[in-house]
């Protein structure tokens, strides 16, 4: 019997360039522009365990991401790196989502999508980081999760273990399918889209897909459907920062003298 | 509050010390939630620090953390005793318990707070979350539209709760209750707890060191990142990195600095290469002594560091270890 396969991806901005992101001071969201978008780092991880249960049960991976008309690039990639088909929820009416409300509109989609097997994620994402909206879509479709899995062992196709890692240890879970996992880096290493990978992704379709396409209710999307409400950024405490003068040599012995000063080395 | 065989993880007092503080602010009653098995004595010990009720879930059945049980009877527990605010620590099962009880509620569900504190709004006393912004010392601020207002904690962050005996009350969550949410998921659930297998800790955990020494992505450009394992070495420090350094395979995942690595707090961090996004500098805010190193001036790194040297990586780094190396 063959797996139908779902991984949820996101796209943010490359962490490589973290130092460029800075928060509007109107909207209090984060200003993107100028920063290059990447699949969020661990999601390809999440692809790629998909992958490799395709390899072993045959049957197909969909990959499904929210977000604006250019998260359609992180399709591509998902598609050029083997991934079957994607779908692309794109709605002005789902933007400033917070995770519950980006679970709710994840999990409509999901079931336009019809039958599946297994649902994949990663753990979380460089640019938010809460491991919440993996857990929240679980909740959503009524179906079991794991999250933060360092390693699957199918026992037989419908049934699987999975190893949780915790502070200090591990879980071990069983799951029967329909189920939702959220994977840990650790878990593969992700192959690279191959050349023969792009041209056949051009190929593949992606759908998009509007509000209306899916059926939501509409006081649930978006920053009206978010029960978590942004107020104005603040600032934390500052240290002196201290910028040691002269030439690299001074600055570096002075630099060491302060540590000492303030006994950071004894 | 999260158990292991019995013991109260660390990050439960942290939360007691945050609930007490909370608590005297709202004139509220603070509670605490305990779900396993033959649990009284944890009960006991959180009456210790300020809890007025502590609610006992108890069966055989509960022993280990059951993901579906434990969403079922927690958001049926919330739902008909109605608190203001629920605090939950930010452990694996912490963050995804408390994400499928607020789905399952439909309320919100803050991550990772570094502050929380009481601020009237609109004429009502709220629970404001402070959540790391994008760089430097910049924060944001949350709250939440629903009730209860649900935040997590990131371990390490808060300072644990002072000793303040109370008399509290043990009440038991009512077995007809455990018992019905134990049937139904009988029947539904899909999922089922093995076992949990602890690790032995590593010989020098992160937390634990007096030195740590960081690296960032700004290494990459600056010919990599041997210059920190060095310093590390001749300091008798801790090595430890950013989220893309992380994220490149430099630094095993143990080993990540930031709100969704790990917390610390020595006597000197050293930071090299490292712009200073917020989510990273969170993780080493309460360090005694920081130095930073960085090539860019306007690097937020250095609104947080108590000493910075501003210059090439590939100049600076050589001079520091030869500096430190005459030193030790």
């Amino acid at each position: 019997m063959a797996l139908n396969i779902i991984v949820c991806i996101k796209q943010v901005p490359d962490p490589e360039h973290y130092s460029k992101v800075t928060l509007d001071p109107v909207t209090k969201t984060i200003r993107r522009e100028g920063i290059p978008a990447v699949i969020n780092p661990v999601d390809k991880n999440a692809l790629e365990e998909g992958f490799s249960i395709r390899d072993s049960y045959s049957g197909k991976i969909a990959v499904l991401t929210m977000g604006p008309p250019q998260a359609r690039r992180a399709l591509e990639e998902a598609l050029a790196m083997g991934a079957d088909e994607a779908v692309l929820l794109c709605d002005r009416a789902f933007a400033e989502a917070d995770t519950l409300a980006t679970a709710y509109s994840l999990a409509c989609a999901v079931r336009t999508m019809g039958h599946f097997d297994l649902i994949l994620c990663g753990n979380e994402t460089a640019d938010s980081g809460t491991s919440q909206v993996g857990p929240q879509l679980a909740q959503f479709l009524g179906i079991s999760c794991v999250s933060n899995v360092k390693e699957i062992t199918f026992e037989e196709e419908m049934s699987l273990v999975a190893k949780q890692s915790l502070e200090g240890g591990y879980m071990k879970v069983r799951l029967r399918l329909p189920a939702l996992i959220t994977v840990r880096k650790e878990i593969n290493k992700p192959r690279l889209a191959t050349a023969f990978g792009i041209i056949e992704a051009a190929e593949k379709e992606i759908k998009e897909w509007c509000c209306k396409d899916v059926e939501v209710d509409s006081n649930c999307i978006g920053s009206a459907g978010s029960p978590t409400k942004v107020l104005e950024p603040i600032e934390l405490p500052r240290r002196k920062g201290e910028i040691m003068t002269g030439s690299p040599e001074e600055a570096v012995k002075k630099a060491i003298e302060k540590v000492r000063e303030l006994g950071g080395l004894t | 509050m999260e158990q292991r065989r019995g013991r109260l993880l660390p990050v439960c007092f942290e939360l007691l010390g945050k609930g007490q503080e909370l608590c005297q602010n709202l004139g509220a009653e603070l509670a605490a939630v305990l779900v396993g098995n033959e649990l009284g004595e944890l009960a006991s010990e959180l009456m210790d620090y300020g809890c007025q009720k502590v609610y006992l879930a108890e069966d055989p059945r509960l022993s280990l953390y059951q993901g579906d049980l434990y969403t079922d009877l927690l958001s049926q527990f919330i739902g008909e005793n109605k608190p203001e605010i629920v605090l939950w620590g930010a452990t694996t099962t912490g963050t995804e318990l408390s994400a499928r009880v607020a789905a399952r509620l439909n309320i919100g569900l803050t991550a990772h707070c570094i502050d929380l504190h009481i601020e009237d709004i609109d004429g009502e006393p709220r629970l404001v979350q402070v959540v790391p912004g994008w760089s430097g010392n910049l924060a944001v601020k949350i709250i939440s539209r629903t009730t209860p207002q649900m935040a997590t904690v990131k371990p390490g962050l808060m300072s644990k709760a002072p000793q303040m005996k109370v008399e509290g009350e043990i009440i038991l969550v009512a077995a007809d209750l455990i018992e019905s949410v134990i049937a139904s998921e009988a029947k539904q659930s899909r999922a089922e707890t093995i076992e949990v297998v602890e690790e032995e800790a590593e010989e020098m955990p992160l937390e634990k060191a007096e030195i740590v020494v960081s690296g960032g992505w700004g290494l990459n450009a600056a010919g990599g990142f041997a210059p920190v394992e060095e310093i590390a070495r001749i300091l008798g420090g801790a090595v430890a990195g950013t989220r893309p350094v992380f994220d490149k395979g430099w630094i095993p995942e143990s080993r990540m600095i930031g709100i969704s690595g790990k917390i610390v707090s020595p006597r000197l961090f050293i930071s090299l290469g490292a712009s200073g996004a917020t989510q990273y500098t969170t993780g080493f805010t309460g360090s005694q002594v920081i130095l930073a190193v960085d090539q860019n001036p306007n690097a937020a790194i250095f609104e947080i560091a108590d000493i910075g040297i501003v210059g090439n990586l590939q100049t600076v780094l050589p001079l520091l270890i030869k500096e430190l190396k005459g030193a030790a």
